[in-house]
């Protein structure tokens, strides 16, 4: 239990202190919520910020789960760390499991930021909470897994490229910013199969008064969280590429 | 019983061989020192022990533990410090220590580490901002807070200044002094010749000698000599004449053998022969060898018997994992100067720009490809 809280205290020290980080994972889905909450430019019937808060937290999620995991812990590996850890008697599974709770907490600091600024902005939320948390908690799995691949095969500079590119793009084609109709509808098929849309279209159902989860998001939430770390599972490597 | 014992130890990567039915053990309490050429497979044999790498064949215990098998229970009683890296640069050196100390159940106290290591008012710094020499401290100390039984330590001292060097080497012999088993990889002799009690030297992933430095050195009636050094290029055939017959070699430019026992009388001959050609004596030894001379010699030859085994092409990916960037050992045999480079191999792409090692990319030069991670 020490072993674990120590771990876990260093993960978000890091986090916490590493401004790429916070500008990622605070800072972009804030800046997001709160231009085009006041600035009218997207295609939206309503309130901006009725559309955009469930949008902006599933990117909070992604940008937490996947992006962020993805970079750190793929410079953890190009430094030796988790090679080093691995002659502790903290050893991987404890390693994984601060990792995870690392990502858990911080996800809860982003629902609880953005959340507040959007309540400011206007937005009058109506909360499904157990769809919520079990969507939330199947798209952690399937980013976590992207991320684990993506970090635990690539050399760090690499994997910190693949990452951001995958965040820029998940963010297009996922529906957190604009909505999917504005796609062209060969893209729109392919963009409803991703776990960040599929993320989307829960946060928004659940919480949006009058709307609900889609039950399509489910199958696709569930086969991406057992695909994703199933793959990792067999690629990641613990020792530092060359 | 022994604390490490390695039977007919064989690791391959893909179909190049590392490590080559290599046996040894190192006695409790002792220093043990595995000496070698880069790329003989010490670090790859280290790796093993510490549970890191999945050897073809062969049987290890450690402090009487299945590295693999009983990894958990290993890992409380092992320090370990790897040759590079390891750290977060991010991470300060106190919070550092402070963490890896949460890791196990009776650790000794950081702060007193800190002071051991020579690294007060270094606490609150990044290990970022630290020279590569600070950091080879910091990996020590994060090796020893556990206070292991047994400490493996590949190449503690690899590009670290002199002063840091003895800190190290002190350490090194108090941790001798509190009965724990090192085993330490270097292809220093100078350092294998100070802190060891025990050599292992490995060429080609092979055994090629083991024992005390005493008895490796130790010279037999028949292989006595005297070695001298003076200007290079003096007529051998003379002076072998001159001392009636011996064989007489410039084994390096400026530094000769002559193969007679080190009587005072042929000392004397010696001496004579350089005065009447006007020739000042440099260096003269005469009865035991240094580590060095049989280093050299053991490593020269071994590899030549192996040169055939070695894949064609075998530039590109190298048999042992970090340390193989130097040219052949036999190659080595015959430069003037010996003692191996001992810097780390350089780093491409420095991160953020200042001159520290803060990046870890690139210089790291492990075998992920060649299947090395994974299990467990």
């Amino acid at each position: 239990m020490r072993a674990l809280a120590a771990q876990l205290r260093l993960e978000l020290a890091l986090v916490a202190r590493n401004g790429e980080s916070l500008l990622l994972t605070i800072g972009i889905p804030v800046a997001v919520l709160v231009f085009f909450s006041l600035v009218d430019v997207l295609p939206i019937d309503g309130e901006a910020v009725e559309f955009l808060a469930p949008g902006t937290l599933a990117m909070a999620v992604l940008a937490t789960a996947f992006t962020n995991l993805a970079i750190s812990t793929g410079f953890d590996r190009s430094y030796g760390v988790l090679k080093r850890l691995g002659t502790t008697p903290l050893g991987r599974p404890r390693l994984v499991a601060a990792k995870a709770l690392a990502v858990l907490v911080v996800i809860v600091v982003q629902v609880v930021v953005i959340g507040l600024t959007a309540l400011a902005l206007g937005w009058e939320p109506d909360v499904e909470p157990v769809p919520l948390a079990g969507a939330v908690f199947l798209a952690i799995a399937a980013f976590t897994g992207m991320a684990l691949v993506v970090a635990g095969r690539l050399r760090a500079l690499a994997a910190l490229a693949v990452a951001n590119a995958a965040f820029v793009a998940l963010l297009l084609l996922s529906g957190m910013v604009f909505p999917l109709d504005e796609l062209p509808s060969g893209l729109r098929a392919g963009a409803r199969s991703l776990p960040s849309t599929a993320l989307t279209d829960a946060a928004r159902g659940a919480l949006t008064a009058g709307a609900d989860v889609p039950g399509r998001v489910w199958p696709v939430l569930a086969v991406w969280a057992i695909a994703s770390l199933a793959l990792a599972i067999a690629l990641f490597r613990w020792e530092p590429s060359d | 019983m022994a604390a490490v014992d390695v039977e007919s130890l064989t690791i391959t990567y893909g179909r190049v061989t590392a490590v080559d039915d290599l046996s040894f053990r190192a006695e409790a309490g002792e220093v043990t020192c595995v000496l070698g050429p880069n790329g003989a497979g010490k670090t790859s044999t280290v790796e093993a022990l510490e549970g890191l790498r999945r050897p073809a064949s062969g049987r290890m215990s450690v402090v009487g533990l299945d590295p693999r098998a009983d990894h958990r229970a290993l890992t409380r009683r092992m320090g370990v410090m790897l040759q590079e890296g390891g750290i977060h640069p991010a991470v300060r050196v106190r919070e550092a220590l402070r963490h890896a100390a949460a890791l196990y159940r009776n650790p000794l106290d950081p702060r007193a580490l800190v002071e051991r290591l020579g690294l007060t008012g270094l606490e609150g710094r990044p290990c970022r901002q630290l020279s590569g020499g600070e950091q080879r401290r910091i990996a020590l100390a994060l090796a020893l807070v556990g206070r292991p039984q047994v400490a493996f330590l590949d190449e503690p001292t690899a590009g670290v200044d002199p002063a840091g060097r003895q800190v190290i080497r002190q350490v090194i012999a108090d941790l001798r002094g509190e009965g724990v088993t090192v085993l330490l990889t270097t292809h220093d002799l100078d350092e294998a010749e100070r802190v060891a009690d025990r050599v292992v030297i490995v060429v080609a992933g092979r055994l090629v000698a083991a024992g005390t430095v005493e008895e490796l050195t130790r010279t037999s009636g028949a292989d006595a000599n005297v070695r001298f050094r003076a200007t290079a290029g003096l007529d051998t055939g003379s002076l072998s004449g001159h001392l009636g017959g011996p064989e007489v070699q410039e084994v390096a430019p400026g530094d000769y053998l002559v193969a007679a026992a080190p009587t005072p009388s042929v000392v004397a001959a010696i001496t004579g022969w350089l005065a009447e050609h006007d020739q000042p004596l440099a260096d003269l030894r005469a009865g035991r060898q240094r580590l060095e001379d049989v280093y050299l010699r053991l490593t020269a030859v071994a590899p030549g018997a192996r040169a055939a085994d070695r894949l064609p092409g075998d530039a590109g990916p190298e048999p042992s994992p970090p340390d193989e960037d130097e040219p052949a050992p036999a190659a080595r045999a015959a430069e003037p100067e010996p003692s191996p480079p001992d810097e780390d191999p350089p780093v491409p792409g420095g991160g953020s720009g200042d001159d520290t090692r803060d990046d870890g990319e690139g210089g790291a030069g492990d075998d992920d490809d060649r299947g090395g991670g994974g299990g467990g």
